[in-house]
């Protein structure tokens, strides 16, 4: 493995020079933050080029994080798909259950390259805030995570094992309370502290050259899987699929995949109570190009830019913007991008459970439904990987209520009638 | 250099030729509701203001601190709407002649489109806008509208910029340049930061353009101070803090307005 595995210099690369990928990207931030990211930027060209730190980034990856992660035949589950066949990313068990630690390791690597002794972070649904917690742990930095207070409720077990790893955790009580308030309070965090803090961004959004380097970080995924389905099923998958929240874990597992233009893409949204209600989170399906967080995207907002409020039962999703990658893909076609309900979700949550003993997140819940839909329009022939991008310890809270409030409604609808 | 940009150059030209700083303050349009916003900011302009921002309330608002961010919300819940943005600069402007800048997270008006945006901002005699989430390297759409309509577009320069960039940005910008007095969002703080001085030392070597100073600036005491070395001082959150700790709309404006003459006295005393 060299330095070209992770960071591949492949034919018409994006973004260009100044972060963009098509229309997409830029750096719309704060003058005081230039310097910081332009610090990043370059620290990250340096690095990119050193043989040293691909080998320790690949270290950390093969004896930290326990890669590369398994690829699992889900048969039973498939039975439920049209009998294509599903294959899993087994990203739930990397070291902190998710596929986060990739980028995480990565750019604790950076910030000790930089020489700077405090990491910040925002978090949704935990998952970034512990792995966060963890390589800040293991290297020795002091850590802060911003977490919405609507997300420290509903993802109380994480906040405890951020704070056992040694993290202080800020509640943040502004706008919605979620993980776009959090990366707002994060930023101000980062305008105040630039000089001794690095801000360890979590997903493939925010200025330039945070979704590329984001991105590089997270695609030994795909390297991995493309790899690994050539091996075990003799070909390339007809589609690879993943949950997109700022959508770190799809571009991870689809990159690799960008030359093979047979593979179809496909990156399911959260689409909460429906896309017609209103309460989603499924921006590049309703949203529009703006700017939010440092990058232009799309983003939901209304008719005179202010962002509106996302909704989705899932933390890790409920984000009104998208990473720049992914609009460029949508927009060129390349990749296909599929609203998913709760109630969708947790269906395939509940079955991936009790047909192959695996609880995934509700996240990558999403992921799972979209493969169900797939599965059925491709058929027995269908073959697809699904990026299973983290475990459900974390959700089993969230489920119980879910089901519980399910199974009610279902009562009083049989009284009902 | 014509329209209300001139009046905006005029103004700092007329404040350093009387051997004192020019007076900038902010009020967040719509808060706590279109009105009241309007009488204080007229309020400002009549205490002694020689320009004031107004700022176009966001949904999310990062280089801000708790009291603009408190702002934002109660004018956005109230439904304030570009239209009424665009009222508040006119009354403004109307009622005192004064230059009458907007200060905006650049979304809102990508979203409402940078020409019609620039061109009703104009008519309602706006001279420029602070885009502080738009940095030079991304605001060639934005500087090509404010020509055409000869309105300023101020930079903010902060004290990690670095002296290519300031050559860059004082380049592009036009009006004034907005020197961040700290690193950090905006609010009330107790002691001006010494970074402000340097950094308008710095600023100077690279463009005649008017250095005013802002941010953490809340009180007479500072903001003479920052008059000394600053052909402006920009008073900003404490001007909204004592809208928002007011018991009702009249109380806040009178408080404005108490706090206004204080500022300006300061930043003539340097003169004394």
């Amino acid at each position: 493995m060299n330095s070209q595995f992770f960071f591949p210099a492949l034919p018409g690369e994006s973004p260009s020079e100044h972060g963009y990928f098509g229309a997409f990207g830029g750096t719309f931030i704060p003058e005081a933050l230039v310097a910081a990211v332009d610090e990043v930027a370059v620290e990250y060209e340096r690095a990119k080029a050193d043989p040293a730190f691909a080998a320790e980034f690949e270290q950390l990856l093969a004896h930290y994080a326990g890669r590369p992660s398994a690829l699992t035949e889900v048969p039973r589950f498939a039975g439920h798909a049209g009998g294509a066949r599903v294959f899993l990313k087994r990203e739930d068990l990397n070291h902190t259950g998710s596929h986060k630690i990739n980028n995480v390791l990565g750019q604790a690597l950076l910030t000790k390259r930089m020489g700077k002794p405090r990491v910040i972070a925002e978090t949704g649904a935990g998952q970034h805030g512990v792995a966060t917690a963890t390589a800040c742990a293991l290297f020795g930095l002091e850590c802060t995570i911003y977490m919405g207070e609507t997300d420290i409720r509903r993802q109380a077990v994480n906040v405890a094992r951020m704070e056992m790893l040694g993290a202080t955790v800020i509640p943040v009580t502004s706008g919605s309370r979620t993980l776009k308030d959090a990366i707002n309070e994060t930023f101000r965090d980062w305008v105040a502290n630039v000089e001794t803090t690095h801000y360890i961004f979590g997903t493939v959004a925010g200025p330039h050259p945070f979704p590329a380097m984001i991105r590089d970080f997270q695609r030994v995924i795909g390297v991995e899987a493309r790899r690994q389905i050539v091996e075990r099923a003799g070909r390339l998958p007809d589609a690879a699929i993943a949950c997109v929240g700022g959508g770190s874990n799809a571009i991870g597992l689809f990159h690799a995949f960008l030359p093979d233009t047979d593979v179809r893409l496909i990156g399911c949204e959260a689409a909460g109570h429906g896309v017609e209600s209103g309460k989603h989170a499924a921006t590049l399906t309703a949203g529009e190009p703006g700017i939010l967080h440092g990058s232009r995207s799309y983003v939901l907002q209304d008719d005179e830019g202010q962002i509106t409020e996302p909704w989705s039962i899932s933390a890790g999703l409920d984000y009104p913007g998208v990473g720049p990658e992914h609009a460029f893909l949508h927009d060129t076609g390349r990749g296909e991008y599929r609203p998913v309900t709760d109630a969708a979700a947790m269906r395939a949550f509940r079955l991936l459970a009790s047909t192959e003993g695996i609880i995934p997140a509700i996240e990558s819940a999403h992921a799972l439904a979209g493969a169900i839909d797939v599965g059925t329009e491709l058929g027995p022939d269908g073959l697809i990987v699904v990026n299973l991008s983290g475990r459900g310890d974390k959700d089993m809270e969230t489920a119980a209520r879910y089901f519980e409030q399910d199974a009610e409604a279902a009562r009083a609808g049989r009284v009902q009638k | 250099m014509s329209g209300n940009l001139r009046l905006l150059a005029d103004t700092l030209a007329r404040a350093k030729q009387e051997n004192r700083a020019a007076l900038i303050t902010y009020m967040t349009a719509g808060f706590p509701t279109v009105d009241d916003g309007i009488a204080a900011t007229q309020a400002m302009l009549n205490s002694g203001a020689d320009i004031v921002e107004i700022g176009l309330p966001h949904s999310d608002p990062v280089l801000d601190g708790p009291v603009i961010q408190t702002a934002d919300e109660i004018a956005l819940r109230g439904g304030v709407r570009i239209a009424d943005v665009i009222r508040t600069v006119r009354e403004a402007y109307q009622a005192t002649g004064k230059p009458v800048l907007v200060m905006s997270y650049w979304n809102p008006i990508d979203r409402y489109g940078a020409e019609r945006f620039g061109g009703e901002l104009a008519k309602a005699g706006g001279a420029g806008c602070i885009l502080p989430d738009l940095p030079v390297q991304e605001s060639a759409l934005w500087r090509e509208t404010a020509a055409r309509h000869s309105l300023a577009t101020v930079f903010v320069a902060a004290p990690s910029t670095t002296d290519e960039r300031l050559r860059e940005l004082t380049a592009a910008g036009t009006g004034f340049v907005y020197a961040s007095a700290l690193m950090g969002v905006t609010g009330v703080r107790d002691a001006v930061s010494t970074a402000a001085g340097s950094l308008v030392r710095r600023i100077r070597a690279v463009t005649e353009l008017p250095v005013c100073v802002g941010i953490g600036i809340s009180d007479a005491a500072q903001a003479g101070r920052v008059a000394r070395f600053a052909d402006g001082v920009i008073v900003a959150s404490a001007l909204v803090k004592a809208v928002l700790d007011a018991p009702d709309a009249a109380a806040g404006t009178a408080t404005v307005a108490e706090l206004t003459t204080e500022l300006s006295r300061a930043t003539r005393r340097h003169a004394d």
